[in-house]
């Protein structure tokens, strides 16, 4: 009996070949939906990561409570045995000291006076050091305009925007005036050496980003850094587990009071990038919710429209003396198989796609003629854990129900009904 | 014989709900087929040849009035029993054949067996048995979109006796064929009865089949208006 039913459900295409393209479609749009969704909205999470937050930030408490206002004042010194701390209690995060910094930039003419001159913020990293990721992260290389990266000590991209505001070229000498960690005045000259495009308002209007060691020299911040950001070697920013890091990093110093003492933030836990973290988890769930209850829909009517379809031969298999619970345990059988089947390979499909958007992404930056960006111009799936269950909601879940809805008829109808359909 | 009544039917009623009111199809149906017998329900479309057979079929359920087949009390069987009695005793052949199209010819007589949970030894053996009494042992492989319309109720009266059932219910059976397949299958019925014993109670208005019939019973708005035995 197994067998003769899987011959007809082999044999019929509308039966099983057709409704498994089907369902396999929906979970493959689902699957990688979501991926996308996910992916999509964690680029803009790792942008602001990158640039200014990390997964995981580690600064004073003095300073944390004023971040806003750059205050290196409040900055954390020994720096490198506290690098040394972090990479041996956390191993699958990087950890990268960054300056951020206010200053004003002056452009000399050839008698050393003033050309032109405008407000700066700056960023302060590795550079220069071999193994510093820093220039991948923030994918200086294709961002830049004109002229070349750093090389050497003491050279600085400006971005191109405040570039040519201050009418400076690659090579010129510029000159930074901001004030040390002291408080006191700290003036230091820099040549620039290229120019970069970010893409972001904020940034493109007045950048400067130099050599960590630099900047720590020229305000007088010996082995000090503003702030250490942290990255998960994943790539992708996880809010429980940046969390977990944090909420462990503190607890070894909750008794001490000094203002000094560093602490770690989860970068929700900054400012208003929680907010946004928060909204993201909503967003994605409420987007892949409502693609998958429309897939369901979609599959649910597949599966009641199959059931419809096939009274005739209901009608057939009861005269034969089959039981009407037989024939609807057969048909949701039957639906099982079609909705495993179509979800597995459209699970498989999707995350494929999803894969592949993952690893190469889509690359916008040619469409975008000329404005090379310093964000990633790439926008990427991200294929988490759900992708590999999430297809089975409207695959296997809904394809089932509506064949369940629609056996129901088989119950509820005449059998005499049934035969009625079958003589048309 | 005469005791041996198969079906046995006393003031059937049937009525349809329509609109606001109800429809009768059937009223005062008084009726008794013994074992063996030929017959045929003969009257002009919406007689209620077809709400008849179907009741006695167990496909349907009388409105009131006593229906009883083999024995059993068609009102009340309940859904299992009704299955179970069309599983072991009934056969059915429509107007339109109804074979299941993905299914080969053998698959299709074969199917009722499987219900009877037979052993494959068993079914291949009365598999082959029907479709040699219809003449298609040269057809098991084909598919009924494959076949003419003669050969596809060939395939239905096999599916329909392979399981040597003590009824066979035919609605209309040769209403999609022509005069010489017409008489082909009766003839093949006409002998399966005489070989087998198995009664045969047909509903139709077609003259080719009414003139093989031993017995024959008018219907007219829903009353038996006639019912005569044929004597040969
Ligand atoms: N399910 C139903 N609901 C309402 N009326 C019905 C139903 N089934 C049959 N009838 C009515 O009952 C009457 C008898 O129908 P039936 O199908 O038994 O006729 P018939 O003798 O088989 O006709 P035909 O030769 O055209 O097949 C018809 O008037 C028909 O409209
Ligand atoms: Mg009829």
């Amino acid at each position: 009996m197994i067998k003769f039913l899987f011959k007809g459900l082999l044999r019929d295409k509308s039966r099983s070949r057709l409704p498994v393209i089907v369902v396999t479609i929906g979970v493959t749009l689902s699957v990688f939906m979501h991926a996308y969704i996910v992916g999509f909205m964690g680029d803009i999470i790792e942008i602001n990561a990158r640039f200014t937050h990390g997964h995981m930030k580690v600064m004073t408490r003095s300073y944390a409570d004023n971040m806003q206002q750059l205050p290196n004042d409040l900055a954390m010194a020994d720096v490198s045995s506290l690098l040394n701390d972090l990479n041996s209690q956390f191993p699958a995060t990087t950890w990268s000291p960054r300056i951020q910094f206010a200053g004003l930039i002056d452009v000399p003419d050839i008698n050393g006076e003033t050309r032109s001159q405008g407000p700066a913020t700056g960023l302060g990293m590795d550079l220069l050091s071999p193994l510093s990721t820093e220039k991948e992260r923030l994918n200086l290389q294709k961002s830049l305009i004109r002229g070349r990266l750093p090389e050497k000590k003491n050279e600085v991209l400006l971005s191109e925007e405040f570039s040519r505001k201050l009418a400076i070229d690659p090579g010129e000498q510029l000159t930074l005036i901001s004030s040390t960690m002291n408080g006191s005045m700290a003036i230091h000259n820099f040549i620039m050496s290229g120019t970069v495009a970010m893409g972001h308002e904020a940034l493109d209007k007045g950048t400067i980003i130099a050599d960590i060691e630099d900047v720590q020299y020229a305000l007088d911040m010996e082995n000090a850094a503003g702030e250490i950001l942290g990255f998960f070697k994943s790539g992708f920013y996880d809010d429980e587990t940046a969390l977990m890091y944090a909420e462990r990093f503190n607890s070894s110093d909750t008794l001490n009071n000094d203002e000094f003492i560093p602490v770690m933030r989860s970068l929700s836990q900054q400012g208003t990038m929680g907010t946004y973290v928060s909204m993201t988890k909503m967003w994605s769930l409420y987007i892949s919710l409502v693609f998958i209850i429309a897939m369901s829909l979609v599959l649910w009517n597949a599966g009641l429209l199959g059931g419809l379809r096939r009274y005739g031969e209901f009608g057939i298999r009861l005269a034969m003396g089959e039981e009407k619970s037989h024939i609807y345990r057969t048909l949701i059988y039957e639906s099982l198989i079609i909705g495993i089947a179509g979800s597995i390979t459209g699970t498989a499909l999707g995350l494929f796609f999803a894969w592949l958007m993952q690893k190469y992404g889509i690359d916008f930056s040619g469409i975008m003629q000329g404005s090379s960006m310093m964000i990633p111009s790439v926008i990427r799936a991200r294929i988490t854990s759900a992708d590999f269950y999430i297809g089975f909601i409207p695959g296997l879940a809904a394809t089932v129900i509506g064949t369940m809805l629609s056996g129901i008829g088989i119950y509820k109808r005449q059998t005499a009904k049934l035969f009625k359909e079958l003589e048309t | 014989m005469e005791n041996s009544s198969i079906i046995k039917i006393e003031n059937l009623v049937k009525k349809f709900p329509m609109g606001k009111g109800e429809f009768t199809a059937l009223s005062g149906i008084g009726l008794t087929l013994s074992q063996g017998e030929f017959a045929g329900l003969i009257g002009p479309s919406g007689s209620g040849k077809t709400t008849l057979l179907n009741i006695i079929g167990s496909l349907d359920v009388p409105t009131s009035g006593l229906v009883k087949v083999l024995g059993q009390s068609i009102s009340e069987l309940n859904a299992k029993e009704s299955a179970r009695l069309r599983k072991e005793n009934l056969g059915f052949i429509f107007q339109s054949y109804n074979l299941l199209a993905v299914h080969t010819v053998y698959e299709n007589v074969e199917f009722p067996l499987l219900l009877l949970g037979l052993s494959s030894g068993e079914r291949k053996k009365m598999v082959m048995d029907a479709l040699e009494w219809v003449g298609l042992t040269d057809k098991i492989r084909s598919k009924p979109p494959q076949l003419s319309g003669g050969e596809c109720q060939r395939v239905a009266v096999a599916r329909a006796m392979v399981k040597k059932p003590s009824i066979v219910l035919a609605d209309e059976p040769t209403a999609n064929l022509d005069a010489a397949n017409s008489h082909n299958i009766l003839k093949t019925m006409e002998e399966l009865n005489r070989e087998l014993k198995t009664s045969f109670l047909f509903a139709t208005h077609d003259e080719k089949v009414i003139n093989y019939l031993h017995r024959k019973i008018f219907l007219l708005d829903g009353r038996i208006d006639k019912d005569e035995v044929v004597s040969n």
